[in-house]
């Protein structure tokens, strides 16, 4: 079976029995996790739908719902995902260059800041909870238009608790490739698994830099 | 190339290359996985066909006598679900898709065979949660889910129903997302876009519509689980929410899932249409750009489901107008099926007897779609039975008898075996007649004004709706007697040749059944799909 494509001359073992080029998994591979990606638009898109139609309905409480976040926490977690995605390219590129120690290196600094991210989060979320921020379960608020405000931290939860959890995957995804790139699972010709973990990585990056302006800037219109 | 001389069953295949629960359970052969999910779905089916069944036996007298109304509400429910998301969005891509799409496009596998494995198994979890439901109470809140009645009022497992539909719909995902990668990356040599079998055409545009829309689905059910768990008022009026918005979220999915249950039928009755009336496609760019067009299009029209919703009257006409453009590449696929057959040598077999009950079935369902797309019409007759006619004929007179149509036609490819073709061409007949005496009346009651999810009625409908219980037994008898024979003929069938209906395409050029890796070589193509002109000349024509 193994010699049935004679376009392959000297056969990788990482490639799979059903593939008839390397090129042609790599290619398989990014394009199923671009595909992948789309879905998540779809589903973050879902939520951002709702967001707008809101925040055109409840256009005040959006302003004052957002004077409620905490900016500073909110910033930080903005430069440290943006660090993230920087050393996760850096890895991405040992990878291509075959250099598994930097991989490796790169790697945990990426999980590192993603831990960092989720530290950062869960001591915003704690304030939120203290101060009675939480609709429905914990709820104690009596600014002007509490509905509307109500709705804002509706979103609020929904939006971040569900890019809170793709950060959790993610770091549980970059993990898995950090240990298999210290066994040496990867080399220049095959690298896959961190070229598309990447991808995902940087998809979740991004759900945040949008979250960041509509949550956190929304009343600072001279900021 | 090769033709069977050696019985099927010596040789080695996919189904006797390993034995045992774990070389299936742990399979990544795309043939295999077909198999499990044929199983599976199988049995959802006659799940939700129980479900029917009991509705059609309370609506048998115009008295609530069976069951009681909340009761009654459980059953259309689980029904709806179970039938939806169970059995006819999985049937056709996830069983003849996955077995037949990496052979068609002559590759040993699909793109992702592990995250294949993965989709069926989300698939399981996700029934095991419908399942879950089902046997601890139940859930009622319409298949739709609306809320706030879904959030605030109802106090059944609905988060569990929820979950179930969420995990299932992660299954729909990858299944789409495996096609699309597989479709674009893993075709053989030669085998252009404009020579793909128009089966693999449809599969990819369903894809495109289960990988674009299914998400939205999963937000939305995510949505109302949060709102049911921890009382966040997204949907709520109560808190400020907006219940129309659930309604817009719903229906960017369902109304596309609606095509994610008719396309690959459409597909399935392109590939028996031309086999038995043994011609080219009639207009081949046409028919692939249509059901890429339906797809599209099937984006754009959800609201059509919410005109006596409240929303504003020029949306409604805008919606309404799109509604009608979804007829044009509808009427197309029609039209064109017809011309295949203008002038062919047509051999009424079962899969045939199927294609051309879907494509009088069919129209029908689309010609009622168009009464309902018209604004005025609709008012009269939204939430009557009429509805519950028009998409009935559409999702079970065209896409489980498309299903049937595929599985007949491909049984030999996929078993080894040929079908008893009388016993075949009977259960035909008796589904086609049992679905039409259950769905007609059904127009009729709806027309003159029974609406849909009570479990009483007037008593002047009871003579069509006595006719319409009439024809679900009979339909019940159609669907277990495929059932029997199929079983039946996998042990004493005539085992199956290569090629048993001379049929063009290159999962007829490989075994029956075919073996693990489909290929021993990569075959390089060099025909146009439906090359039955070329076909007839080595094979006379049997009549």
């Amino acid at each position: 079976m193994s010699d049935s494509t004679p376009a392959v001359a000297t056969h990788n073992p990482a490639l799979q029995h059903h593939f008839s080029s390397m090129h042609q998994q790599m290619e398989a591979s990014v394009m199923g996790m671009w595909v992948f990606l789309i879905t998540e638009i779809m589903f973050f898109g879902g939520m951002f739908c709702g967001y707008m139609v809101y925040r055109y309905m409840h256009y005040g409480a959006w302003l004052a719902g957002s004077q409620h976040m905490d900016f500073w926490y909110g910033t930080v977690n903005t430069v440290v995902l943006l660090c993230s995605s920087l050393t996760m390219v850096l890895a991405v590129r040992s990878a291509q260059l075959g250099q598994r120690k930097m991989i490796v290196i790169f790697l945990l600094i990426t999980i590192l800041f993603g831990l960092a991210f989720l530290g950062i989060k869960a001591e915003e979320y704690y304030l939120h909870w203290q101060r009675a921020e939480f609709p429905g379960l914990h709820w104690d608020y009596s600014g002007p238009d509490p509905q509307g405000v109500s709705l804002f931290f509706s979103f609020y939860w929904a939006m971040t608790g569900f890019h809170a959890l793709h950060m959790v995957i993610g770091i549980g995804l970059v993990s898995v490739i950090t240990f298999q790139a210290w066994r040496g699972r990867y080399n220049s010709e095959y690298y896959n698994p961190v070229e598309i973990s990447g991808l995902y990585w940087h998809f979740v990056d991004i759900v945040w830099i949008y979250l960041y302006p509509l949550l956190y800037l929304v009343s600072r219109k001279h900021f | 190339m090769a033709t069977a001389t050696v019985p099927a069953v010596e040789r080695e295949n996919y189904l006797n290359k390993e034995y045992g629960v774990m070389s299936w359970l742990l399979t990544t052969d795309h043939k295999r996985i077909a198999l499990l999910y044929l199983v599976s779905i199988t049995f959802f089916f006659f799940i939700g066909g129980f479900f029917a069944l009991l509705i059609r036996l309370e609506l048998l007298t115009p008295a609530g006598d069976l069951m009681q109304a909340d009761t009654y509400n459980k059953m259309f429910t689980m029904h709806g679900q179970v039938m939806v998301f169970f059995f006819l969005i999985p049937a056709v891509p996830a069983v003849l898709g996955n077995f037949l799409i990496p052979i068609m496009i002559g590759a040993k596998d699909l793109a992702f065979p592990r995250v294949n494995l993965l989709s069926w198994y989300l698939f399981i979890a996700g029934g095991a949660f419908m399942l879950y439901t089902i046997l601890t109470g139940g859930v009622d809140t319409g298949w739709t889910f609306y809320t706030p009645l879904s959030t605030q009022f109802l106090d059944t497992h609905v988060v569990a129903a929820a979950l179930a539909i969420f995990i299932a719909g992660f299954s729909s995902i990858l299944t789409g997302l495996n096609f699309i990668v597989t479709i674009h990356r893993m075709r053989a040599p030669g085998m252009t876009w404009s020579r793909l079998p128009l089966f693999v055409w449809a599969n990819y545009a369903t894809a495109i519509i289960q990988v674009l829309g299914t998400p939205v689905l999963a937000i939305t059910l995510m949505l109302v689980a949060l709102e049911r768990i921890f009382h966040l008022g997204i949907f709520n009026p109560q808190m400020g929410g907006d219940p129309l918005l659930f309604q817009h979220l719903f229906w960017f999915y369902s109304h596309p899932a609606v095509y994610i249950m008719i396309l690959p039928g459409m597909g399935v009755v392109s590939e028996v249409v031309t086999a038995f009336a043994r011609k080219r496609i009639f207009g081949y760019r046409f028919m692939a750009l249509a059901l890429i067009a339906i797809a599209v299009l099937g984006f754009l029209v959800w609201a059509h489901h919410m005109f006596i919703a409240g929303i504003s009257l020029y949306a409604a006409m805008v919606f309404s107008l799109l509604s009608y453009f979804v007829a044009v590449p509808s009427a197309i696929k029609v039209f064109n099926w017809t011309s295949t057959m203008y002038r062919g040598s047509i051999s009424y077999t079962t899969p045939m007897l199927y294609a051309l009950g879907f494509i009088g079935l069919f129209t029908m369902g689309g010609l009622t779609g168009l009464f309902l797309a018209a604004l005025g019409i609709d008012v009269h007759v939204t939430d009557t039975y009429f509805v519950i006619a028009h998409f009935h004929y559409i999702m079970v007179g065209g896409m489980v008898l498309a299903y049937m149509a595929g599985i007949h036609y491909w049984w030999p490819k996929m078993s080894g075996r040929m079908y008893p073709e009388s016993w075949g061409r009977l259960a035909a007949l008796i589904i086609f007649i049992g679905f039409n005496l259950t769905f007609f009346p059904q127009f009729i009651l709806g027309y003159l004004g029974m609406p849909r999810r009570y479990w009483q009625y007037a008593p002047e409908f009871q003579v069509l709706n006595v006719l319409s219980t009439a024809g679900a037994t009979i339909l019940a008898v159609g669907y277990i007697l495929p059932m029997i024979y199929l079983l039946w003929s996998m042990r004493y069938g005539k085992p199956a040749e290569a090629n048993p209906w001379h049929a063009a395409g290159l999962e007829w050029m490989i075994e029956s059944p075919p073996k693990t890796f489909n290929f021993d070589e990569t075959p390089t193509v060099t025909w146009e799909a439906y090359n039955y002109d070329e076909l007839n000349q080595e094979v006379p024509v049997e009549r």
